[in-house]
């Protein structure tokens, strides 16, 4: 058999990696992939938006700080699967079931990064710009958030990696992205499909560290003088 | 609430329990594969990483591995698994994927809980002529041993709700309640399937948060009040 053929016939003999698969199939891989995406970023966003507040109240109010943290930690012991089909009477079967499903998820994260960052800020930068004369919505926006800046794209680091990963399990209401493309290869027994959607998974989730990674090197500029400094 | 209802009527029948795709059966296929990944993790995890941790080396190894195990979905592994021979293997797929997935917050707890022991008792029990398995079973064990904890109990919750998954490539568990109730078109099924499910994980939970409090040794040699070797954890609590 020449390779030609070889290759043309690796979808009819089932084959793990195929590259017919990929020609053949590079629309529906390409529809996947950006279902997954938008899914993911639309879950990770609205998540930042809703611990964000969390966050500052569980600051504002210590009272607050341990209902918080624990509601989002009992949230986070709930099996994905459960999660899902628990808003099922809600929302139907739409995206917007599994976006919800991983915002809630996303929170844990993301609240406890975000308070450990701002409780990190030293207390004499803090001083410093109110005896400047900065006010509290000031304070925080230039001041504060910034000097938590490291924390809190580090959570973000690991909300957006384990969403990335837990947006297949969607794929119980067919909205998982990539996840729909493994559900379906497993049904059908379609080596190639279950192998290429899971690989692409993990390159989704290293892609979107890196990233966002690059984009707290530029956020932060003098975390990279400090550190040259320190180095001299 | 007509939805909650109807699952509570579900949960409530007793034909539900019983049988081969009954509630108990999928009950007990999900606790024996948790069980099973968990004790499989444990063995392979906690002696590799005390012994790193002992002998301080690895970091990069504990922090890397946990990383990389955030990104991969249980459901893709899972999927893989099914297209082997594997798949013939009764329980045996979920239960290396369990595995895989318990065995990285074991390693990294474990790891740091040994690393975050204070050096200066470690030296001291060594000027005090200690051996390396004797500062390493009476000084670093004891002191690491709230981190290990937390690792094994975040690691059980993990696998308990991670194992629900196991229902979506066909492999039982409770997660077969659910499965069973999309296929049907039966909300009340899918939503008392998904109580069950979260109950249980909810249910661990608690029991590991109850069985720390009452095994960690710090609060144990509190409440012997200090003799002996029981008093080094409890100044490391208090400090």
């Amino acid at each position: 058999m020449s390779t030609r053929q070889a290759a043309q016939s690796c979808l009819a003999a089932n084959d793990w990696i195929c590259g017919e698969y990929l020609r053949t199939r590079a629309q529906e891989l390409t529809d996947a992939t950006i279902e997954h995406v938008w899914i993911t970023a639309v879950s990770v966003l609205i998540g930042l938006a809703v611990a964000f507040p969390l966050a500052l109240l569980a600051r504002a109010r210590p009272a607050f700080a341990g209902p918080v943290l624990g509601l989002t930690t009992l949230l986070y012991t709930i099996p994905s699967l459960a999660m899902f089909s628990l808003l099922l009477p809600v929302f139907g079967l739409s995206a917007a079931l599994v976006v919800t499903g991983l915002v809630l998820y996303s929170l844990t994260i993301l609240v406890r990064n975000i308070m450990a960052g701002l409780a990190a800020v030293p207390a004499e930068a803090r001083e410093a710009a109110r005896g400047m004369g900065y006010g509290p919505g000031r304070l925080l926006w230039e001041v504060e958030l910034p000097l938590a800046l490291p924390a809190v794209m580090a959570g973000l680091r690991m909300a957006t990696v384990s969403t990335i990963a837990l947006t297949t399990v969607g794929a119980l209401i067919g909205k998982g992205g990539l996840g729909d493309l493994i559900d379906d290869g497993v049904q059908t027994t379609f080596k190639a499909q279950v192998l290429t959607a899971s690989v692409l998974c993990v390159l989704l989730a290293a892609a979107a560290d890196l990233l966002l990674l690059g984009a707290q090197r530029l956020l932060t500029p003098w975390s990279r003088i400090r550190r040259a400094g320190g180095a001299i | 609430m007509g939805v909650m209802a109807d699952a509570w009527t579900w949960l409530t029948t007793g034909s539900n329990w019983s049988g081969e795709g009954g509630a108990w059966h999928r009950l007990g296929e999900h606790m024996y594969v948790s069980g099973a990944a968990l004790g499989i993790a444990c063995a392979i995890a906690l002696p590799l990483a005390l012994w790193l941790g002992h002998i301080g080396k690895g970091g990069a190894l504990a922090v890397n591995v946990s990383n990389a195990g955030r990104a991969i979905p249980v459901f893709a592994v899972l999927a893989l698994f099914m297209l082997t021979p594997l798949r013939t293997a009764g329980y045996a797929p979920t239960v290396i994927a369990l595995v895989l997935f318990a065995v990285p917050p074991l390693l990294t707890n474990a790891y740091v809980g040994m690393r975050e022991v204070d050096r200066a008792v470690v030296e001291a029990a060594r000027g005090m002529g200690m051996s390396g398995g004797q500062v390493f079973r009476q000084v670093e064990l004891p002191l690491a041993y709230p981190l290990l904890m937390t690792g094994i109990r975040s690691a059980a919750v993990q696998v308990v709700a991670t194992a629900t998954i196991a229902s979506m490539v066909g492999q039982g568990g409770l997660g077969r309640i659910i499965t069973a109730g999309f296929n049907t078109f039966d909300t009340a099924q899918v939503v008392a399937g998904a109580l069950l499910a979260a109950g249980l994980a909810l249910l661990v939970e608690g029991a590991l948060a109850a069985a720390d409090r009452l095994l960690d040794p710090a609060r144990r040699a509190a409440r012997t009040a200090g003799r002996g070797s029981a008093a080094m954890p409890r100044a490391r609590a208090a400090a």
